[in-house]
């Protein structure tokens, strides 16, 4: 085991690095186009409405697995984002957990939207706010505080969803897994153990970070 | 009803866990310990006699080498291996069993297989939980490029060009020790990804072992658009392999092998199954380390 650690071990802790870069910059880019969705299926003109609400269900009902290998061998054959190929499938896949996740996203926020009394829209609308100004100032603010721990629970599942990534050649951790099981045939189960462990390790702290949040931010009315 | 099934699973979940503490505790000495209590009543060779029947791993989707068929049919070089070496060993139900490369130890440890012929190169560290009997063929590392493409002649022209490899592949790993980043490699999980992506232009070479690649080539689907450059640069030495401590079974199946060899059933096999491979002249039996020449 000890030899196993010192000569896998730069190996893996790139993985792990690499399994971090993934969720944290898919999570970044779930959040933003999750907002603009959010505030699409919410937005007073039908097309943004029907255009959100088409963009949500088709990729919130798509296999993940699917949208991955079709962002990387499909998209990829059309679309080259960087000359080095491992740099490119990175960036390829980091775009098919956005798209993912962001309807993810989306939904929660809009739970978040419809826990914001009527009136308040009304009452900002009836200052002059227009509805940008009003989502950005007035219930943009409240829906976020009333969703930090569902928001927390997307994230956790991003975290996990990361390991699709490795169908177009990401070397994150469950890459690098499959790879040691394959040339350590005789460690199966801790090589497994291990891996599971880094990945609870991760997503733990991210589950009570975000409830402690919520308890700290919580919706004033 | 309920209560037996939930203390059955409560059952699992314990022993699940009983093997991870132990296999975590003693890792020094479990891989030199277990084989050896094998005790010669269940050499494979006893099996094949007795039973009549024997369960062999084989790789379900390497074409040319072991192939599983929509109909549930195996075909290919190491299938053609298999059956040859388990009829002379005296069995005559043979029941293939789909063997990926990360669960050949592990099915053999199980008892799952009695014996694993799926392109497992023989190396030292395997050698420490298998027994291996061979070697049945020695497969050289090489290039598979499009019918067209005269561009790549040898490992040396993949520099700056767009490579792609299989993960946890002996040969990926190669060319990132020999090039670094000076090759663009990919890696993705299976070799018909590798393949596709040849097809359509996105890399322009494959490499792993020359009986991979000609395994794809061969496919009918594939006939004329690919072909394999034949240039080595390695030796991948093709061993059965057996349960950990099984001599009996090791020096039956040598011998299964040197019939194959001598009748001219191997060269058949070969020919037939991996036209594009050189049809050498068989591997010397018991000969483990070859090291390679240009």
């Amino acid at each position: 085991m000890s030899d196993f650690v010192s000569s896998e071990g730069h190996t893996i802790l790139l993985a792990f690095w690499m399994t971090l870069k993934v969720s944290a910059l898919s999570a970044a880019g779930s959040l933003v186009l999750g907002t603009v969705l959010a505030a699409m299926r919410v937005a007073p003109l039908p097309v943004l409405r029907t255009v959100g609400t088409l963009y949500v269900n088709v990729l919130r009902n798509t296999p993940l697995t699917l949208i991955i290998l079709f962002c990387g061998l499909g998209l990829g054959s059309i679309i080259t984002v960087a000359d080095m190929q491992t740099t490119n499938y990175f960036w390829l896949a980091v775009f098919g957990l956005v798209a993912y996740t962001s309807a993810f996203v989306c939904e929660v926020l809009r739970a978040g939207v419809n826990t914001v009394p009527f009136g308040q829209a009304e009452a900002a609308r009836s200052i002059g706010l227009s509805f940008t100004q009003t989502l950005r100032i007035v219930v943009l603010p409240q829906a976020f505080r009333a969703v930090i721990a569902p928001l927390g629970s997307v994230l956790i599942a991003l975290i996990k969803n990361t390991t699709i990534a490795a169908a177009i050649g990401v070397p994150e951790a469950f890459y690098t897994m499959r790879n040691e099981l394959q040339s350590h045939g005789d460690i199966v189960i801790p090589i497994f153990a291990g891996y599971a462990l880094f990945f609870v390790a991760l997503t733990l702290p991210v589950g009570l970070l975000f409830g402690w949040l919520a308890k700290r931010w919580p919706v004033a009315r | 009803m309920r209560s037996s099934r939930m203390a059955a699973a409560a059952g699992a979940v314990a022993a699940a866990l009983a093997l991870v503490l132990s296999a975590c505790g003693n890792d020094s000495t479990s891989s030199t310990g277990s084989g050896t209590s094998t005790s010669s009543g269940n050499s494979i060779a006893d099996k094949a006699k007795n039973d009549k029947a024997l369960n062999i791993g084989v790789k379900p989707d390497q074409p040319g080498l072991g192939l599983q068929s929509s109909s549930g049919q195996y075909s290919g070089f190491d299938v053609d291996v298999a059956n040859y070496v388990a009829h002379k060993l005296g069995a005559t139900t043979i029941n293939f069993v789909p063997t990926l490369s990360a669960n050949r130890e592990a099915f053999l440890q199980q008892g799952k297989v009695d014996m694993v012929v799926a392109t497992y190169s023989i190396t030292p560290k395997r050698q420490k939980v298998v027994s291996f009997a061979g070697p049945y063929y020695v497969a050289h590392q090489d290039i598979l490029v499009r019918a067209n493409d005269n561009s790549i002649k040898q490992s040396d022209d993949l520099k700056g060009k767009k490579v792609c490899s299989g993960q946890g592949s002996a040969s990926g790993d190669r060319i990132e020790e020999l090039y670094g980043t000076e090759v663009n490699l990919i890696r993705l999980p299976g070799y018909g990804d590798c393949v596709n992506q040849l097809l359509g232009g996105q890399v322009q070479a494959v490499t792993t072992d020359n009986t991979i690649l000609a395994g794809f080539a061969a496919q009918p689907q594939n006939q004329g658009k690919l072909k394999v450059v034949g240039t080595f640069f390695s030796n991948e030495i093709y061993g059965i392999g057996l349960k950990k401590g099984d001599t009996k079974g090791v020096t039956a199946v040598d011998s299964a092998l040197r019939a194959m060899f001598q009748d001219g059933q191997w060269r058949t096999a070969l020919t037939k199954n991996l036209p594009q491979v050189p049809a050498e002249t068989p591997p010397a039996i018991g000969k483990f380390d070859i090291p390679f020449q240009q």
